[in-house]
């Protein structure tokens, strides 16, 4: 960034403001954009390229993951720290497919057979969690809207709940989970190997991010959620039931995290109860830079998190476990409200 | 005043006791809100005038007291509900959505999915800012230009009542003249308003019915005309709280 920033600073005045505008006002792009550009700078382009797209695949399964988390956190100002459980839940529900339901499928060596299995799998680990979500916020979650100490309490205890629930069901041990035939491997593009199953965790991850996207800006359901992350009582005051709408939101957090937490146990073939919990510090991370409540800073947040882990791993090994965090406090020193923030008026 | 409608009120309050947190707010509101009128709530500052609002509104809880509207009991009904009824609410901050554009937030006032192509019109027309800044944030509207977003909110479907709270505070004076020429026009369409404003020549230009609070009660009702023209009771209501600040 330094390197960038003295040939800005050498340029035109012109040329400055344009630089400066585009930081301002698209801050997320700036970031990657940077980013990228420092990693090629220090490795050679077929490694770059390697990384980047294995980056993007990571950040695309934590984009997963971490949507619904910063939805609840943005709409419903609720600090579910049980999040992470229902990623577990949802590795294990999609597991389960894999591994006992579907398995020949999943054993096969023909691209629609494994897709026969996948593809249920991911759905079964949605519906599971979504389940699981709407149970979970009646239980847990209703009696405690408003008050974030409470929130901290009893998601924590319902998290140790439902992972200690994981272990009656499947066991304590560690699961092997082996990725289907046609998933596993790579394709060689332009000369370079890309893993498969990086692609479709990419492919998957844009997919979501259009769908949800798509929901947020252009339908009402989309509308009324922008509107309830900026003032609820406004909502109801037009004749709309925040409770229904917090509901919904709730379970589709859920599901997205059983998604995530699938297609997190077909990425590193194995799965313990506590994945979850190991996972929520990259989510946390995520949420908090890309701005809390904004589905738009949670992906960008989640690729920078996916890439700068990928790139810090391969330049400097030792500090690849502080690389996220790190990232975080710069992020937060530079735009303590996150790259996009939802603003509350 | 001779109009059969009025002898069907559109909102009775009876005896209504409200608490913030542990401070006791409205301390027994009877106030009666006449059909296809625009009444006037006045009194000084923390008097409840806003918190009457809140409470037809189902923001604030009834302790204890009726709240009647359109002949059914709305006391302790759900924010929602009550909106769905028929009454909008202007609150003193608007409470326009800001990250919302001026189509959006008039999207979900339309309760009933889609909005009125002549209605809308209409609308356009009463406050041509709000086209002008169509597909704009709303955060990005002008204190004014946000306030006739929040009253086009109000009435972009037909309502049953509507209660503004304080439109004109911190507005320009060219500004609050426009407000009062499209509420002029609200009230010859004999829509029913309860109008909390601090304003008096603004509400002395609107108000047909009057009402007058002071600590946590309705202490006079009457016309405004009547209230217009007494000086001294307009000083013995409305004078009350400069003393104190004197």
């Amino acid at each position: 960034m330094s390197t960038l920033e003295q040939s800005v600073e050498t340029a035109s005045p012109q040329w400055r403001t344009v630089f400066q505008r585009f930081r301002d006002q698209h801050p997320h792009w700036f970031l990657l954009l940077a980013m990228m550009l420092v990693a090629l700078l220090m490795m050679d382009f077929s490694t770059w390229l390697v990384l980047t797209v294995s980056g993007a695949a990571m950040g695309a399964m934590l984009f997963l993951m971490a949507s619904g988390m910063t939805l609840t956190f943005g709409l419903m100002n609720v600090l579910n720290l049980a999040h992470g459980a229902f990623i577990s839940l949802g590795a294990y529900a999609g597991a389960t497919v894999l591994l006992f339901w579907l398995n020949d499928q999943a054993a096969a060596s023909s691209l629609w057979l494994n897709l026969a299995s996948v593809v249920p799998a991911l759905v079964f680990a949605l519906l599971v969690a979504s389940v699981m979500g709407l149970v979970f916020e009646k239980l847990v979650i209703m009696p405690v809207y408003g008050d974030h100490l409470k929130q901290i309490l009893v998601t924590v205890g319902g998290s140790i709940i439902l992972m200690q629930l994981i272990e009656v069901v499947w066991g304590g041990n560690e699961i092997p989970v082996p990725r289907p035939e046609a998933f596993s491997g790579a394709v060689v593009i332009a000369g370079i190997a890309v893993e498969k199953y990086r692609l479709l965790a990419v492919v998957l991850g844009l997919l979501v991010y259009g769908l949800m996207t798509w929901i947020i800006e252009r339908t009402r359901v989309g509308i009324l959620i922008r509107a309830g992350v900026e003032d609820r009582e406004m909502v109801e005051v037009q004749g709309y039931r925040v409770r229904l709408l917090f509901l919904g939101v709730f379970v589709a957090g859920s599901a997205l995290a059983g998604l995530g937490g699938a297609m997190w146990a077909m990425y590193e073939e194995l799965i313990t109860a506590h994945m979850g919990d190991e996972l929520m510090i990259s989510v946390v991370v995520v949420i908090i830079l890309g701005g809390l409540g904004s589905v738009k800073g949670c992906f960008f947040g989640a690729i920078l998190v996916g890439l700068i882990n990928l790139y810090v791993g391969f330049l400097e090994p030792r500090l690849a476990a502080v690389a996220t965090v790190g990232l975080m406090v710069a992020v937060l020193m530079w735009r303590p409200q996150g790259l996009i923030p939802v603003i509350r008026v | 005043m001779s109009c059969t409608d009025n002898a069907t009120p559109a909102l009775t309050l009876t005896g209504v006791h409200a608490n913030i947190d542990q401070y006791h707010i409205l301390e027994g509101v009877d106030l009666v809100v006449p059909k296809g009128e625009l009444t006037v709530l006045l009194g000084r500052n923390g008097a409840g005038k806003s918190t009457t609002l809140r409470t037809i509104m189902g923001l604030t809880t009834v302790t204890s007291g009726q709240i009647r509207f359109g002949g059914q009991d709305i006391t302790g009904w759900p924010t929602p509900r009550i909106a769905r009824e028929g009454i909008a609410f202007v609150p003193e901050h608007m409470g326009v959505f800001g990250q919302l554009t001026v189509r959006e937030n008039l999207m979900l006032a339309a309760v009933s999915g889609t909005m009125d192509e002549e209605r809308l019109a209409w609308l356009l027309a009463l406050f041509p800012p709000l086209k002008r800044f169509w597909d704009r944030p709303a955060g990005n509207l002008s204190g004014g230009q946000k306030q006739m977003l929040a009253i086009g909110r109000a009435v972009i479907e037909p309502r049953q009542l509507l209660l503004i709270d304080e439109p004109t505070k911190g507005l320009a004076p060219a500004i609050i003249n426009d407000l009062a020429d499209a509420l002029d026009q609200l009230k010859s369409q004999r829509v029913t308003i309860l109008l909390v404003e601090q304003n008096f020549s603004f509400s002395r230009r609107l108000g047909q019915s009057v009402a007058v609070m002071n600590d946590g009660r309705v202490v006079h009702t009457g016309t405004m005309a009547d209230l217009a023209e007494d000086e001294a009771l307009q000083h013995r209501l409305l004078g009350l709280g400069l003393g104190e600040h004197q």
